[in-house]
């Protein structure tokens, strides 16, 4: 099966290549996958610009992505897990959270400038923003689809409800969590390059790297750079899933 | 420990709207020390509510629960429950399980381990410690639910038809395995069941309610001695004497129904 997905992969790739070779797609606009490839190699040695290597441009996306995902994580999943135990919470903040989650992060833009300056700052509370309420509304959805008869169960063998919660109600959304966890990353890693596109002071980053490419009217090293994003976004969802898989044998 | 109900009622009242439910009215009946003791009685007649007061997850809209004539502060100290539905924590190994209760009273880890190991090996589970709930057959669930349970060291075990999900060979032989446990243990047991032939099987006494609201509409001594042979013809007498009554209760209330099935 895996052979199969790849071959497929390989022979668009290689149509591509011809309708390239065989200028039916025009090179200035779309260029051919050596050409990308090429790009690549050309990002890792030399950079763009120049001295700046992509994988410092990856370490600098990656370190605003985990600022950002980092304090998602911390505050939405204790908020979420309060949230989903509490009936009078929920009934009193889903208005709130139901009014501010439909702004995309890429609105707060402007208002993160203004607050924290062009820098990691303002990048990772976009990143933040992102990822706080699939991770928040995840785990509320997993606290309350904890079997009742659990919560019950550990009532009548002594369980308080520091137990419930800790013993009960945490390992029971944790699916739930990781859910969210990998919607969360994904959102904000999608949210990040965006943020870069407009503030970036280090000159650093995977989206000012894109933008600088776009200056010099340089398509392949555009590609170059969103096929990064890509295969970055897959990692990370990857290493999620491993998380995921090690914590959740019982299932 | 001996347990007694006095007039004990329970209405539910809905949420949104006016809806009342009377689950339980006046139920009066007391179990002796080391008794065991069946309630039988058509689904939704408030069996499950009982106990479910009886442990303290539930208080009483009216009446007094009495245990050692007294009234339970904590009940969850001298009452176990189990669960028709196994109730296990499906992150937890078997092993894990049954430590539950303990870890929640602070009990070292090397004791606790070691109580817990005592019931897998008693309860036939052994090897089976480290294997999750979804890993073991139901039978096997209603015992580590047992254990769970009993490695509190309740007074009394409330059991909420703990049978009623398994076949009926698991279950004949789950029924000689309790009576094994609690011969052994001497602990005060209320066992729910709607199956009159595990009732008389299994108990001291009977007591059936009738449709809901749940009324306390006889007491039924079984003065048989263990192990009973459910082939005998006084087990049959028994028998015929709790379905004659109840089917009289259901021509008057033509709701409820009594499933009768062979307890081996």
């Amino acid at each position: 099966m895996n052979k199969k997905k790849f071959l497929i992969l390989f022979l668009l790739l290689i149509i591509w290549q011809m309708l390239s070779v065989f200028t039916f797609l025009p090179g200035n606009k779309i260029p051919s996958p050596l050409q990308i490839f090429f790009a690549v190699y050309d990002l890792f040695t030399e950079g763009l610009p120049p001295g700046k290597p992509l994988l410092m441009h990856c370490f600098y996306s990656l370190l605003r992505v985990i600022c950002g995902f980092s304090l998602a994580v911390i505050l939405a999943v204790p908020s979420g897990i309060l949230i989903g135990r509490s009936k009078q919470l929920r009934e009193i903040l889903s208005p709130v959270i139901e009014t501010i989650r439909p702004i995309p992060p890429l609105a707060w833009i402007p208002l993160a400038i203004l607050w924290f300056g062009i820098g990691i700052k303002s990048a990772s509370f976009i990143i933040f923003l992102g990822s706080f309420f699939p991770i928040l509304l995840s785990t509320v959805s997993g606290v309350l689809s904890v079997d009742v008869i659990l919560i019950d169960a550990a009532r009548t063998l002594g369980g308080k409800e520091k137990d419930i919660l800790i013993k009960i109600l945490i390992p029971g959304a944790t699916p739930a969590i990781y859910t969210g966890l990998r919607i969360g990353m994904g959102i904000g890693w999608m949210t990040l390059v965006a943020a870069e596109f407009t503030g970036v002071r280090s000159g650093f980053g995977l989206g000012y790297m894109i933008m600088a490419a776009r200056d010099i009217q340089r398509p392949d090293l555009v590609i170059a750079g969103m096929v990064t994003i890509g295969l970055i976004g897959y990692v990370l969802d990857l290493l999620l899933r491993l998380m995921e898989s090690r914590s959740l044998r019982w299932r | 420990m001996s347990l007694e109900l006095k007039k004990l009622s329970k209405i539910f009242y809905e949420e949104k709207g006016r809806g009342v439910v009377k689950a339980l009215q006046d139920i009066s009946l007391s179990v002796d020390d080391g008794q065991f003791v069946s309630v039988i009685g058509p689904s939704g007649c408030g069996k499950t509510t009982m106990l479910r007061i009886i442990s303290g997850l539930e208080s009483p809209t009216s009446g007094e629960l009495l245990i050692n004539g007294e009234r339970p502060e904590e009940p969850w100290k001298q009452v176990g429950f189990v669960f028709q539905e196994y109730a296990l924590f499906p992150w937890r190994t078997v092993c894990q399980n049954i430590e539950f209760g303990l870890e929640i009273k602070n009990i070292p880890g090397k004791e606790k381990r070691q109580r817990a190991l005592e019931y897998i090996n008693r309860f036939g589970m052994k090897g089976f410690e480290d294997k999750f709930p979804n890993e073991i057959s139901g039978g096997m669930k209603q015992r580590v639910a047992i254990a769970r349970t009993l490695v509190n060291n309740p007074s009394i075990v409330l059991m909420d038809e703990p049978f009623g999900a398994l076949d009926s060979h698991t279950r004949s032989h789950l029924q000689k395995f309790i009576l094994h446990v609690w011969q052994q243990s001497k602990k005060t047991v209320v066992f729910v069941t709607h199956n009159i032939d595990e009732a008389v099987f299994l108990s001291q006494k009977v007591i059936c309610l009738s449709a809901r609201p749940g009324r306390v509409k006889l007491t039924f001594p079984v003065k048989l001695p263990y192990p009973r042979d459910v082939t005998e013809d006084e087990f049959n007498r028994y028998r015929r004497e709790i379905i004659e009554f109840l089917s009289a209760e259901m021509l008057s209330e033509p709701d409820s129904a009594i499933e009768v099935e062979p307890a081996g």
